[in-house]
């Protein structure tokens, strides 16, 4: 069913292989990754890759028509949607208290957050040590 | 089994890795990763469907899918944050 010698059928195939190679990486990091911002890491990347690979596979195996123009589009939104998702799932997680792994070395957004605060409530702050 | 079978049986492994994270995850932020993740990886196997059966269903359902699975995302965001849905 599937005519390997043809060369677009391969091209098309060998992007399938390749965004699932992904989806599974990134599902691997997902399971693996110690720590909710690791994980958001993992996923975001890999998967993202990997379903855009997909849908290429989709764009080579039908060409520009009426397929190939739906996959183009979902890459679209898929571009622009799943980051900010990401972003918005990140802020909360961090807002909500969930803590990073042990072997974090540094929170800039929790750092940038007390200098915020400490500018706000003035002077009797924790950060009104300025001169 | 014909080469897309296994490519649908490999993106079905990866989520059930997901399900498995969103069974174990020991906070609510895991799960919101997890669910937003199945989403996509529901969009690629739609993109799957589409070249076994040739046909241009598939891919509006992925379209679809797409969208919603971004808004369901930012909606489990913002209830995390422990924000109204208004503001």
């Amino acid at each position: 069913m599937i005519d390997f010698a043809e060369p677009r059928e391969l091209a098309a195939y060998v992007l399938l292989a390749l965004g699932l190679a992904f989806d599974l990486l990134g599902c691997i990091g997902l399971v693996r990754l110690p720590d909710v911002y690791n994980r958001l890491q993992a996923g975001t990347k890999c998967v993202t890759l990997g379903t855009f690979l997909l849908l290429l596979g989709v764009v080579v195996r039908f060409g520009f028509g009426a397929m190939g123009w739906k996959a183009l589009l979902c890459i679209w939104f898929i571009a622009m949607t799943s980051p900010t998702a990401a972003h918005a799932i990140a802020r909360a997680a961090h807002r909500s208290g969930v803590p990073l792994a042990e072997r974090s070395v540094l929170d800039r957004y929790r750092e940038d957050g007390e200098a915020r605060d400490g500018a706000a409530s003035g002077p009797a702050g924790h950060a009104g040590a300025t001169p | 089994m014909s080469p897309l079978e296994m490519l649908m049986a490999g993106l079905l492994v990866a989520a059930a890795l997901c399900l498995f994270r969103a069974w174990r995850g020991p906070t609510p932020a895991d799960r919101t990763v997890s669910v937003d993740l199945l989403g996509i990886l529901m969009v690629g196997f739609c993109a799957l469907l589409t070249v076994q059966t040739g046909k241009d269903l598939y891919m509006i359902v992925g379209l679809a899918w797409s969208l919603l699975s971004f808004v369901g995302s930012l909606t489990l965001a913002k209830h995390l944050e422990g924000r109204r849905f208004d503001d």
